[in-house]
């Protein structure tokens, strides 16, 4: 089948002491990890394309693409790293399964990991740690996530007499276990991304969030829009030629409206916040709030020695990762603003500040979390209370934001968002360094539930 | 692959009635596998008296193959081959007895046998009779293909410019003809050069080392070709519209290639498929022209998209990649562009079609000299009904009459067309250059 030797994860060129990386703020023995691409399949509405598609074949779906795009067919990956949100009990090794399934070398080694939403980002980051480490030479990183193929739990009460039934050593005291059975626990358990601490869903949450922060509406679909209008001006310029491979005959992400207005956005009725007393008029439509979305998306990081020996392309260097956790429960602060605390300290860590910065992906899991965000480093107040920064971290320049779409237009499979945003934005640097002759930078923010985020620092190469 | 029906006529109950019916009986074609002998027996090799010497020498080269090599038309066996060997041939009357001779065994040619001629090009300033002699070669093959039967093929090698018998394309196209890698060629007669190439060193890996592009890989005879070139060695980049990923990424996959979504009308697709070739695998050394679409409709009827993309498509994408190819120095680069039996015979409701095959029939023989001169050579085949996805949508009375309307009675498959353009694309062959190679069975219609 494949024609390359299955080669050593650890090449020996590159092995020894790593090269130093070009990054001065890295700490000292560290090399570089390059992005060298990335593959994802088109995203689709829940219950549409891939209504039947489960996270195994999405993932396995978009390596494939990916080892395609490359030559990666019989390759032995230092490590492929990714995971699920939503996973069913049987997916405990859903990437290693999935790795056996793709054309990799079977010797591939992988785990799953989870971090809500920032799955995909946080595999990205620790693929890049084990290299610029030197533990391993290449990976890929990725995640998957299908709400419509989404595991059904049992009730409590069911699921309790059906240990015991299954311990149960007569077939009497098997009925008697089933006895217990109320007909309110036959009800499937749906999964819920509700916030188990609070019980609100992360809607409800923004909701709080957007109110306490002055959101309007209007400034919330104006996001939506662009998205829209960014993510199709993309495809239409070719701009996921080589980011993305069609699965079950979808060839574009479905979510994808080119032809939303401002008048069809402003239509929407509202579906968050409409329990709160402020504002009277709630704001957050279907529009300006992700959709439930099923997909998969992966991206190839390796040492620059690494790539040089298979002569693939480098896009960008995985600069640096910060991640925060914000005290939603018991604090004051919104359950997605994790990213704005972690931010500050990432820039601080490496010199940098908001204006060093080209582009800047900001996940839109609502269009007023993005808002809220930007806002927030704009505010005295808050950068000097809850960020301990002397001075307004800065503002944002619209321009460079989400310059191609985001998970508005896109969708947002949880697992999945991280890997199509660090894709683009390594492409995006690329393409400007190019242009330019200089070196190019984006900034990463993801939110997630629990009250977490992650950033990163891609730079071109 | 093999249609129900070939494969009802012969197996069991089936197979008797069609032969009491008197039905058309196709054989099973016989394709290439590694390991499996060149020919299906030994070889005849028969000359008239001017063309003894030819015949010894390329007997000698037989034998070098590991060949059971014959000259004496004996009926004690069944023949694999016959090779007729009519070079120095000067009058028509010369060619008799050699002829017969080969006549004499045709009812013992084995299943999936050969007739193989070799003659020379008539040639401006020929005497009359040495030009009938040789152009009279053409008309006795092509005839001679319509009478094989069971699987038999005959086609012919023409020697242009003076090549020795054996030069090494000569030689590269007479394995070709003898092997079960032209199973779906019939009724053929290439001309063939000198060529500054030397033979392969290992005859199932002729592109060992190579890079080669294929465009409209994710399926089809794209897929086929992609799959052909890698078997024998070639490091495969497929190229296919991004809307066709999945197909392409499971060919690059398949082959242990790389795939590149790119829509090859895109301005600046030659480009991109050079940068891509060389920064990845170091060169680029064959380009295969597949991608093409249908989009049949009468001209009364004829919508100015359909002209237009298909001219698109199948013609004008294939000059500007060259263009862009060739015009950025590329050294021996071996183009082959696939043209279409309705390119050369027309066909009701593909005008367009028609149009844009034809044309690549043009613009390769135009093409030759310029990639001559860069080391280079531009070839095309011509595909006859070939079962694949495109052909499958074919109503079905029309497929069933479509694909019997050839010298093997039967449809080919897109390996058939894979194996032909694996040939051109071989360094032997770099003495074929500006030709078209009909896979078709020997189509009744054309040439
Ligand atoms: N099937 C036959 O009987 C037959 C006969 C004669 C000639 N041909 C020729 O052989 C070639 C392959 O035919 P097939 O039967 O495999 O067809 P097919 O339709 O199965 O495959 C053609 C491939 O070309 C691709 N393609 C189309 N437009 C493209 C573009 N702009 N850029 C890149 N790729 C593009 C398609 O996506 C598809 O994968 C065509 O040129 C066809 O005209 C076929």
């Amino acid at each position: 089948m494949a024609t390359r030797k299955p080669s050593d994860g650890s090449s020996r060129s590159a092995s020894g002491t790593p090269a130093r990386a070009a990054n001065p703020h890295a700490p000292a023995g560290v090399r570089d990890a390059v992005i060298v691409g990335g593959n994802r399949i088109p995203f689709s509405r829940a219950g549409r394309k891939y209504a039947d598609a489960s996270n195994q074949e999405m993932f396995t779906a978009a390596l494939e693409g990916l080892v395609a795009r490359f030559g990666l067919q019989g390759e032995r990956i230092g490590e492929v790293v990714g995971g699920a949100v939503l996973k069913h009990s049987r997916d405990f090794n859903l990437i290693r399964e999935s790795v056996l399934g793709s054309s990799l070398s079977p010797q591939t080694p992988a785990f799953d990991l989870q971090q809500a939403c920032a799955t995909g980002l946080e595999a990205a980051i620790t693929v890049a740690n084990k290299i610029r480490l030197g533990q391993i030479e290449s990976g890929i990183a990725g995640g998957t996530d299908t709400v419509s193929d989404a595991p059904v739990a049992v009730s409590e009460g069911l699921r309790r007499a059906l240990l015991d039934a299954s311990h149960a050593k007569t077939l009497q005291a098997r009925l008697k276990a089933f006895a217990k059975v109320r007909p309110s626990d036959l009800k499937p358990l749906t999964p819920a991304t509700d916030e188990p601490r609070t019980g609100l869903s992360m809607g409800e949450h923004q909701a709080i969030t957007t109110a306490r922060w002055g959101i309007s509406r209007a400034a919330q679909d104006e996001v939506a829009l662009a998205s829209h209008q960014h993510l199709a001006a993309a495809w239409d310029a070719g701009f996921f030629d080589d980011l993305v491979t069609p699965f079950r005959g979808l060839t574009r992400d479905d979510n994808l409206r080119a032809d939303t207005s401002t008048e069809k956005l402003a239509k929407l009725k509202p579906v968050f916040g409409r329990g709160l007393a402020e504002p009277a008029e709630p704001t957050m439509t279907a529009g300006n709030s992700t959709p439930l979305t099923d997909g998969a998306s992966t991206v190839l990081l390796a040492s620059a020695a690494w790539a040089a020996e298979r002569d693939l392309p480098v896009l960008a260097r995985l600069v640096d990762a910060e991640t925060a956790a914000v005290d939603f429960v018991h604090g004051h602060d919104g359950l997605l603003m994790a990213p704005v605390h972690a931010v500050p300290r990432l820039l601080a860590r490496n010199g940098l500040a908001l204006d060093d910065f080209d582009f800047f992906e900001i996940h839109e899991a609502f269009a007023s979390t993005v808002l809220t965000t930007l806002a927030a480093w704009e505010d005295a107040d808050y950068c000097k209370a809850e960020l301990g920064l002397d001075a307004p971290l800065g503002s944002v320049d619209r321009e460079r934001l989400n310059v191609n779409g985001s998970s508005l237009a896109a969708g947002h499979p949880f697992a999945a968002t991280g890997g199509r945003i660090l894709a683009t934005a390594a492409k995006l640097v690329a393409a400007k360094a190019a242009e330019t002759g200089k070196p190019a930078r984006a900034l990463i923010s993801i939110c997630a539930a629990g009250g977490l985020g992650a950033t990163a620092v891609v730079e071109s190469v | 692959m093999t249609d129900s029906y070939t494969k009802a006529v012969n197996s069991g109950f089936t197979k008797t009635l069609a032969k009491k019916l008197g039905l058309p009986r196709p054989a099973i074609l016989r394709r290439f596998r590694a390991g499996d002998p060149l020919t299906v027996g030994p070889v005849l090799v028969v000359a008239d008296d001017a063309s003894m010497g030819d015949a010894d020498t390329l007997a000698k080269e037989l034998l070098g193959w590991g060949l059971d090599v014959r000259r004496q038309p004996t009926d004690d066996t069944r023949w694999g081959a016959v090779l007729l060997v009519l070079t120095e041939t000067k009058r028509p009357t010369d060619v008799s007895s050699a002829v017969l001779a080969t006549g004499s065994v045709l009812r013992r040619l084995a299943t999936n046998g050969r007739v193989v001629t070799l003659s020379r090009a008539a040639a401006d300033g020929d005497a009359p009779a040495l030009a009938a002699a040789r152009n009279g070669v053409d008309g006795f093959l092509r005839s001679l293909a319509k009478e094989l039967r069971a699987g038999a093929t005959g086609n012919g090698i023409v020697l242009t410019d003076g090549v020795a018998v054996n030069g090494t394309s000569v030689l590269a196209t007479l394995r070709f003809f003898l092997s079960a890698r032209s199973a779906y060629v019939d009724g053929q007669l290439l001309p063939v050069g000198p060529a500054d190439a030397d033979l392969p060193a290992d005859w199932d890996r002729p592109l060992a080392g190579k890079v080669a592009v294929v465009t409209g890989a994710a399926r089809g005879i794209g897929a086929a070709i992609a799959k052909t070139l890698a078997r024998d060695g070639a490091t495969v980049v497929c190229v296919d519209v991004p809307a066709a990923g999945e197909g392409l990424a499971r060919t690059a996959n398949a082959v242990g290639g790389t795939a590149l979504q790119l829509d090859v009308t895109a301005d600046d697709a030659g480009r991109r498929i050079l940068e891509h070739a060389r920064t990845r695998h170091g060169s680029l050394d064959v380009v295969v022209h597949n991608a093409g679409i249908l989009r049949d409709k009468l001209l009364a009827n004829m919508k100015p998209a359909q002209w237009d993309s298909v001219v698109a498509v199948n013609l004008e994408a294939q000059l500007r990649i060259n263009e862009q190819l060739l015009g950025s120095g590329v050294e021996g680069l071996r183009i082959v562009s696939l043209a279409s039996t309705s390119g050369i015979a027309g066909n009701k409701g593909q005008t367009n079609y028609g149009f844009s095959k034809a044309g690549v029939i043009g613009h390769t023989r135009a093409t030759a000299p310029w990639a001559a001169a860069h080391g280079g050579t531009a070839n095309a085949v011509a595909p006859g009904f070939i079962e694949t996805e495109m052909t499958a949508s074919i109503p079905f009375a029309t497929r069933e009459v479509a694909r019997r309307l050839n010298s093997l009675q039967q449809g080919g498959r897109p390996a058939d067309v894979a194996e032909a353009i694996v040939f051109l694309a071989s360094p032997a062959s770099a003495g074929v250059n500006g030709q078209v190679l009909r896979v078709c069975g020997q189509n009744l219609v054309g040439r």
